[in-house]
């Protein structure tokens, strides 16, 4: 049995004593004898090493694949060493949220740094110290723009559908409108019809479920002449390259940060960050850090607006969050620090060029077609000549785990900088290879 | 300290990344961004002093004593740390087979079942990325369930005045509408009171059971009957388990719902603020309703299910794996003895840290407490000027995180000490004699008091000045 309580029985004596009890179970009293029980049905504990080996061999029942094709929504990149020793900090890890300034401005600061690059990654005014991912981002965002007379909430269908499902949960008694899609994007002529006076909020993701770059700047266009609010999804390599939702007229930027150095870990925990105008900027939920002066002059960080949150405003508060997700926030600047603009657009410009190559070596495979004509960033959907289950499957039998099935036929694929062009050429020729046999049947 | 922006060197960089090995593709001009992102420009070195300097400016459990009440500041064992870290748990992607990801499965099945155990609850989702979240699902499972008995006029949710401000406003997000009910004199639910605004239109009440100022509530099996009659379900606040786990479990109390906070009870770490993760559990007539997706198992294999009675989906994926991970090895590690031993001491080191305060300080309730207790500087504040913050920021200087200031709102200039099972009678009797110091100093020199702390990196902001006139961001022009 182990444990982590640094105590004696003589200790423990003495402490009784003092508190003027007879033993451990007076402390109890209050707590009616018929609840109580003897003990749990539970395993004893172990020691430390025995734990060790047994949720080793936990691991060893995954498969970690040479290859990743996969995305999704969960993205393969490449994370720098030091990114893992900083967030790995006991100061860091093991901090509550920082209530005392004084003896916590080192995480502090590191908030208000990670706003200011989320600010600079989205183009936009003010962001918050975070929220638990993606999904909660855009749904806390949609929750930002209900009023009253607007209540009518247009999700794009080329969202994730997990945002789509998470939105739907939060903002269960309102009116969710889907705006079709039309060869991978969001269709502007259906969208200008769907929009108008009860209208809050349209919500577009950039670049879309599909790996599809969406004409942000139109829909943004469209989504404020009928005096709705427009909140784009980024996701945040792209937006080291892409028009940033600020330029695009976004009142409310959110995204997947996992991108930004989190490991896969099974879909969790990730990161959502939430950016918006100086004009949405007292709805905005979470915790935000500020900045101010100490009573020498000398800058100081502090957590501030609290008059938004729930330990002050309890039921009338803009939203419940209280924990977020600052390691995580922190990990995303640990990130960024170390790519700096160059490196982060680097990543975008090498994700984009090897989707491109892969894209163009799957087509050359007979009966293999680009599902959609648009620009797209570093995912893309092909039309299979044999069933996507049949093909995955195979490719993980050698070791690759390929594209998401969205059909019977259809697969979207994610390239990143961590695919080499040996590694897509080893897809490709799989990919030739199953087909073959597949078609020969 | 300069901000990494203000260390920033144009030119300065990291070496990550390789050249591409495919040519390059050019997006159209128009859909690229005019200027790049202002990231700061450094060196690794740079960025490595710059975060250690960062790290120093920030007190951790392992830095000292963390009595911050309702939060459970307990030490983060290590091994939770290592496991988290294995590659066969970080780099599997949430949408590989479930063929080949048995092993993250079955430990999710594994924690389900031992958190169901421990609760007294027959259902857990792992979905909650947080207590709040959790919370926000377990109204959402209390509303699909009136809803599927037709029963739509349950919307009023009861709150003790005592709650957490989270507790009130997952309700509220939820669409109920929350009734406050004022403690009785012992800071415990006035059940008379109760009786009253029990009704047809109740769907629930929210309890902490020890409640947030260290109280059991003896009434427990009357209170949870009241709403049961009444046709209303009862939900446990599980972020204060640490008192309770492995001697009663809210399941046998009466209770339908629970959220558990992992980071406060299973010794995951607070990470300056998340991530934690917050399951929701629930009795059977519940289970239909659970975020989906939850592990289920057959003959040995493990796998998602999803309900078609599911509120749905409260994130992307699955809830926080990494964070349910360390749980289930802290859980591993300690055991059915160990857990239950974890909450007795948790309760003893409450208790000893209480007697010795007493007689100096003002104690808000009398009587054993469990795992947490609160002092009211009421008195000291009205005789000398000083409060309950002043007594807080002065501990400052003193190399020990403060207690939780100003909570809960029923007692007045509130100081909410949780010492946790893991600290030594050693630090106990050293926090003691520090906090009595600091009562004499604030009868001999109060002025001191105010002025404190002086040792920080900082001395008090201005919080005033932050709020209205808000700087939320670096000014690259100024």
């Amino acid at each position: 049995m182990g444990g982590y309580t640094p105590v004696t029985d003589n200790e423990k004596r003495e402490m009784l004593d003092k508190i003027g009890a007879s033993g451990v179970s007076d402390l109890f009293c209050a707590i009616p004898e018929e609840v109580k029980i003897d003990s749990l049905n539970i395993p004893e504990g172990k020691s430390e090493l025995e734990v060790l080996c047994d949720m080793e061999r936990l691991a060893a029942k995954n498969k970690v694949f040479a290859s990743v094709f996969r995305g999704a929504g969960a993205y393969h990149h490449f994370i720098p060493p030091l990114v893992r020793s900083i967030v790995a900090k006991e100061e860091f890890l093991t901090a509550y949220t920082p209530y005392q300034a004084e003896i916590s401005q080192g995480l502090l600061q590191g908030i208000f740094e990670f706003q200011t690059m989320i600010c600079e990654l989205t183009g936009m005014d003010v962001s918050n110290a975070s929220v638990y991912d993606g999904a909660t981002a855009t749904a806390e965002a949609v929750t930002m723009c209900r009023d009253k007379k607007r209540t009518k909430i247009i999700l794009s269908a080329a969202l994730h559908p997990m945002t789509v499902a998470t939105v739907q949960t939060y903002c269960g008694d309102c009116e969710i409108v889907t705006a079709p899609v039309r060869d991978g994007k969001t269709d502007l002529t259906a969208l200008r019809r769907l929009v108008g006076e009860d209208t809050a909020c349209v919500c577009v993701q950039q670049p879309n479920f599909y790996g599809m770059i969406e004409d942000a700047d139109a829909i943004g266009e469209a989504v404020h002449s009928a005096g709705a609010k427009f909140i784009m999804a980024v996701n945040p390599i792209a937006a080291a390259i892409l028009t940033p939702p600020g330029d695009c007229g976004a009142d409310i930027a959110v995204g997947e940060g996992q991108p930004l150095g989190m490991p896969l870990s099974f879909g969790g925990p990730y990161l959502g960050f939430m950016a918006c105008t100086d004009a949405m900027m007292r709805k905005l939920p979470g915790r935000i850090v500020g900045e101010t002066l100490d009573r020498n002059g000398k800058r100081a960080f502090v957590l501030t607006m609290q008059a938004r949150e729930q330990h002050i405003r309890r039921e009338k508060a803009s939203s419940n969050i209280c924990s977020n997700q600052a390691l995580c926030a922190l990990t995303a600047s640990v990130y960024l620090s170390c790519m700096g603009a160059s490196g982060l657009q680097k990543t975008a410009e090498l994700c984009v060029s090897k989707a491109h190559y892969a894209a163009e070596q799957l087509c050359s495979v007979k009966g293999f077609t680009l599902k959609h004509t648009g620009e797209f960033f570093h995912e893309f959907v092909t039309v299979c000549p044999v069933d996507a289950n049949i093909l995955l499957h195979q490719l993980e039998e050698r070791d690759i785990l390929g594209g998401y099935r969205l059909s019977e036929r259809e697969i979207l694929w994610c390239v990143t900088e961590m695919n080499s062009k040996e590694q897509i050429n080893a897809l490709v020729a799989a990919v030739k290879e199953v087909c073959l046999s597949e078609t020969d049947f | 300290m300069k901000l990494i922006f203000e260390k920033s060197t144009q030119g300065h960089a990291c070496s990550l990344l390789p050249d591409s090995d495919v040519g390059s593709y050019r997006l159209p001009q128009q859909l690229l961004r005019p200027s790049a992102p202002r990231l700061p420009q450094l060196a690794e070195i740079e960025i490595a002093r710059h975060f250690t300097a960062l790290a120093e400016q920030v007190h951790g459990v392992n830095n000292g004593f963390y009595p911050l009440g309702s939060c459970t500041m307990k030490y983060n064992p290590k091994i939770n740390e290592e496991v988290a870290s294995f590659p066969g748990f970080t780099k599997i992607h949430p949408l590989q087979p479930e063929e080949s990801a048995q092993g993250c499965l079955e430990a999710m099945y594994q924690a389900q079942q031992y958190l169901c155990e421990i609760t007294g609850m027959d259902a857990i989702s792992l979905q909650g990325a947080a207590g709040a979240h959790g919370e926000f699902a377990g109204w959402l499972l209390i509303k699909a369930y009136h809803h599927s008995r037709g029963d739509t006029g349950r919307k009023k949710i009861i709150v003790p005045d005592s709650a957490h401000g989270t507790n009130p406003a997952s309700a509220a997000m939820a669409g109920f509408d929350v009734v406050n009910i004022p403690s009785d004199d012992k800071g415990c639910v006035d059940l008379e009171r109760l009786r009253e605004i029990a009704g047809a239109d109740t769907a629930g009440l929210m309890l902490t059971n020890p409640n947030t100022v260290g109280i059991f509530d003896s009434n427990i099996l009357k209170i949870t009957e009241i709403i049961h009659d009444a046709g209303g379900l009862v939900y446990y606040d599980g972020a204060n388990l640490n008192a309770v786990a492995g001697i009663v479990r809210p399941g046998d109390m009466g209770f339908d719902v629970i959220h558990l906070n992992l980071h406060k009870t299973f010794s995951t770490p607070h990470g300056g603020g998340g991530p934690g993760a917050g399951p929701v559990g629930c009795k059977d007539i519940l289970t239909p309703f659970l975020p989906s997706p939850v592990v289920s198992e057959e003959n040995g294999r493990y796998f998602f299910s999803d309900s078609t009675a599911s509120i749905g989906r409260m994130k992307s994926f699955y809830g926080h794996f990494l964070v349910i991970l360390r749980a289930l090895t802290y859980i591993k590690v300690l055991g059915a003895t160990g857990i239950r031993q974890a909450s007795e001491h948790a309760v003893l080191n409450a208790n000893y840290l209480k007697s010795c305060l007493e007689g100096v300080y003002d104690v808000a309730y009398q009587g054993f407490c469990m795992h947490e207790f609160v002092l009211t500087l009421e008195r000291t504040k009205k005789e000398t000027g000083v409060s309950a913050l002043d007594i807080a920021k002065a501990l400052l200087d003193y190399g020990m995180h403060p207690p939780t200031m100003y909570f809960p709102l029923i007692v007045h200039e509130a100081l909410m000490f949780e010492p946790t099972e893991t600290e030594s009678k050693e630090t106990l009797d050293e926090a003691a004699k520090i906090l009595i110091d600091i009562y004499q100093l604030a009868r001999e020199n109060p002025q001191a008091l105010h002025e404190m702390p002086q040792k920080t990196p900082v001395s008090r902001p201005d919080e005033v000045a932050a709020a209205r006139n808000p700087r939320l961001r670096f000014n690259f022009h100024a």
